[in-house]
């Protein structure tokens, strides 16, 4: 299909501005930025939420998204300028020579038709392709993107198939018209650790086979680092810096890429103590009657630790949580805090049970009440456990507010006026105000980007140092989980799989479904995919 | 920003934020930025306001003062004329806005009170309460509510009080619509939980957690809800199980002087004088719908194309 030589330039874009609609008026959202891509290149997008990644990489198609205007530059995609050209023109372009994966298959497709069919519509409605060719050509891209029983799984609907293959089939459907440049926005994101492996080894050698240039979108630099020939990193509209991967990986040159690359290094050593403040000894429970989604858990939290719960969604870490703040009844086993077992229901706990063990959520900003100023998400829990009033509780809401590393200002600023750190920063606050003796920490970080994310779990760790409070980490990502745990459980479908000090479960040797998990964290080496599956083929 | 550093630090981010208005002033630049429409509906419902509370200064005879001779046209003492039994039309007039729209008011108060607790309950519930509440609600609002409002009336006799509650029971089963609705979106929110958690009690939670988040679509029906209340009493005014002679009411000033319209081929002023409580009604309910409309389009969130 692709007669052009290898090598040759696709796509340049040279100065492009490109304006955003906000609080009444535009704004400089891409600030002049020049991208050259050649043809079978893979080029990688980084930098952190608000960079402008999504928007430049839109822009590759000359589209502009609603609340977006493309003001000034140009966009010369196979000789064709796109920044002038009439929107019906683009239409040809879009679908045929330019494709585009978004980061949530599951919300692009449409449930009520079946996959083959989806993929299939472009080409046949265009005229391309007979029914018969184009389902052919279709199961040919589902072999391709390696997916299982590629001959029938187009005839299932979308909810029949997980989140990773959904994913590549939405890839082959970009696939279908053999296009010249695909855009990948974060197609990995949303996807557990082990279940992104084959996604980003399908979609790797999918580009490579047919020969087709990309643009890969993500906040992640060790799985850029898989996927690009060339990486981009952005910042507040601005090309900070630009470089073949091998190259930035050894050497950024940019303060703020190194800054990027820093993240990982937060270092903690692991250390235990016989003072257990919480144990769950051999609950189970459920959400519907009979099947149980906990079976026969058991684990201990020592005193000013933390332990860290590690798994794939679905595992039933969420569920722990649960369990132990007593939203979920165990239909068996008995949860002891500090000795003393804890009523199953939340309704039969005392208030000072429930003052002791406080929860900081995933997404801050469904956790706070949006029209509750940060004085008052704080000063709530002040008033409610420790009957603070008046001055003393406005003291003490400013002491926590400096202990989280912000101050007096955003005393009344609404959860709206607030970056998503500063706001799970005010979670923090609103847990710490309780003088809890465990926090259960759901995924905190996982919504926030890497930089973000370390100032988090710094402050977490200098928190557990000042105050002593235990924590049990929910995630499933383990960078984050080497950082800050002391003890891990691994979990899969319910069950412990393994449980016990850090350096323990990093060292080998590992049950299956450990060493899974462990070999699929992405490194920051562009060899690193290419030689795990070589490693997963032989071993 | 107010400096570019290449660490992360939460408080570099503040000089970002811009600085915070204060809550008459953001009220006031929304205000300014209202269409027309928006604006002439609330002088519109202003003098109303104003009429009402000040009745008895600015009317110039007493409400049931009728010494003068009936069927008067407009002239200079009866500017609007005098009725049937020689009451000054416009006094009528006057007191009759603070009768109707008084009563209108409470009434759609009640029914507020009633359907937004039970809403909330049900949707905090979600149990067998939750399903008690609601087919409740399914079966009062099978019955069309005039017919069921002109059956309740004429068992309790209609009193100023029956008509209020009656009203306002029948008027509350959409606001616990509406409520249960547009509740169970936020109830489901993290921080619902995180208030559960803390072991707040399920009052704090409704009015704390719950009612400040849906504050805008019930400001809204607030609005409707009145109007349609203020159409059903004049409607039962109209057929005399309403507001009773001798308070004045635009309902029933109507169907007194309905009579008056067959004249209007002889004397065009004498036609008109029926419809002019109608036209006070009609003012009031499409001022209040233009500024209900504003305020959805606002509180929607929809932007108008640029």
């Amino acid at each position: 299909m692709n007669n052009k030589q290898k090598g040759d330039i696709l796509l340049e874009m040279k100065d492009v501005v490109i304006d955003g609609f906000s609080d009444d008026r535009w704004h400089e959202i891409i600030k002049g930025i020049d991208l050259t891509i050649r043809r079978g290149e893979v080029i990688g997008l980084i930098g952190e939420s608000g960079a402008g990644k999504s928007t430049l990489g839109k822009a590759a198609m000359g589209f502009a998204q609603p609340g977006c205007r493309l003001t000034s530059g140009s966009i010369i995609f196979d000789s064709q300028e796109l920044m002038t050209q009439p929107e019906k023109q683009k239409r040809k372009l879009w679908g045929s020579k330019i494709a585009y994966v978004a980061q949530s298959a599951a919300a692009s497709f449409n449930p009520a038709h079946r996959l083959i069919d989806q993929t299939t519509e472009s080409g046949i409605r265009h005229g391309l392709m007979t029914k018969q060719d184009a389902q052919a050509d279709a199961i040919e891209l589902y072999r391709a993107m390696q997916l299982p029983e590629a001959d029938t799984i187009g005839f299932r609907y979308p909810h029949q198939v997980s989140g990773g293959q959904l994913q590549r089939a939405m890839t082959a459907m970009a696939m279908t018209s053999r296009p010249e440049l695909i855009i990948f926005d974060e197609p990995t994101t949303a996807l557990d650790v082990t279940t992104q492996v084959e996604v980003l080894a399908s979609m790797r050698d999918a580009v490579a086979k047919f020969n087709t240039a990309a643009i890969y979108i993500t906040h992640d630099l060790a799985v850029v680092a898989q996927m690009a020939d060339r990486i981009m990193v952005l910042r507040y509209g601005e090309t900070m810096e630009e470089a073949e991967t091998t190259k930035m990986l050894k050497n950024p040159s940019h303060e703020y890429t190194k800054s990027l690359w820093s993240v990982r290094s937060i270092e903690k050593k692991a250390t235990t103590s016989t003072d257990k403040i919480l144990e769950v000894n051999n609950v189970s429970a459920a959400y519907g009657k009979n099947l149980n989604v906990l079976h026969d858990i058991k684990i201990s939290v020592p005193r000013r630790k933390t332990v860290a719960l590690v798994g794939e969604s679905g595992s039933g870490k969420s569920t722990i949580a649960r369990v132990v703040t007593g939203l979920l009844p165990a239909n068996a086993g008995e949860v002891l805090f500090n000795g003393e077992p804890l009523p199953a229901a939340l309704s039969g706990r005392s208030t000072k049970q429930l003052q002791k063990i406080q929860m900081i959520y995933q997404m801050a900003d469904t956790a706070m009440n949006p029209r509750h100023t940060v004085g008052e998400i704080i000063g709530r829990p002040l008033e409610f456990y420790l009957g603070l009033k008046g001055e003393a509780k406005e003291t003490r809401i400013i002491e926590l507010l400096e202990m989280i590393e912000l101050d007096e200002s955003f005393f009344d600023r609404l959860p709206g006026e607030l970056s998503g750190g500063q706001k799970q920063r005010i979670c923090i606050a609103r847990a710490l105000a309780a003088e809890p003796e465990l926090i259960i920490c759901d995924e905190v970080t996982s919504a926030l980007d890497q930089i973000v994310q370390e100032g988090i779990l710094k402050l977490l760790l200098k928190l557990q140092n000042d105050l002593g409070v235990s924590y049990i980490f929910i995630t499933h990502d383990i960078a984050t989980v080497r950082a800050i745990s002391d003890e891990i459980v691994v979990m899969l479908e319910g069950k412990v799989i393994e449980q016990g000090m850090k350096d323990e479960i990093f060292s080998p040797p590992h049950p299956e479904y450990t060493e899974l998990l462990l070999s699929s964290v992405p490194e920051m080496d562009p060899n690193w995919l290419t030689e795990l599956l070589k490693k997963r083929a032989t071993g | 920003m107010t400096k570019e550093t290449n660490t992360y630090s939460a408080s570099g981010e503040v000089g970002s934020i811009r600085q915070r208005r204060t809550r008459w002033e953001r009220s006031w630049l929304t205000l300014k930025k209202a269409p027309p429409t928006a604006i002439f509906g609330m002088i519109v419902i202003l003098i109303y306001a104003l009429v009402s509370i000040f009745a008895p200064l600015l009317a110039p005879f007493g409400e049931a003062d009728s010494q003068f001779s009936a069927y008067q046209g407009f002239n200079k003492t009866h500017l609007l004329g005098t009725d049937q039994i020689g009451r000054d039309i416009l006094t009528r007039l006057i007191y009759g806005a603070r009768n109707t729209i008084g009563i209108a008011l409470i009434t759609t108060i009640l029914s507020f009170v009633i359907g937004m607790s039970l809403g909330l309950i049900a949707a905090i519930n979600r149990s067998y309460l939750d399903q008690a509440l609601s087919r409740g609600v399914d079966v009062l609002m099978a019955i069309p509510s005039l017919i069921f409002a002109l059956m309740l009336l004429s068992i309790f006799g209609s009193s100023t009080l029956s008509l209020i509650c009656i009203m306002a029971v029948l008027d509350s089963t959409r606001v616990f619509r509406l409520t249960r609705a547009v509740s169970m979106n936020v109830v489901v929110m993290d921080y619902v939980e995180a208030a559960a958690l803390r072991g707040e009690k399920l009052a704090w939670i409704m009015r704390r957690e719950i009612l400040p988040n849906i504050w805008p679509p019930l400001v809204a029906e607030f609005g409707l809800r009145f109007c349609f209340v203020f159409l059903a009493i004049a409607a039962l005014s109209f057929l005399g199980v309403g507001i009773q002679p001798p308070t004045a009411d635009w309902g029933t000033m109507v169907r007194e002087m309905a009579a008056l319209i067959q004249f209007a081929k002889y004397d065009i002023l004498k036609g008109i004088t029926p419809l002019l409580p109608a036209a006070c009604i009609a003012l009031l309910t499409v001022s209040v719908n233009f500024v209900v409309d504003w305020f959805l389009h606002l509180t929607s969130g929809i932007r108008d194309e640029q």
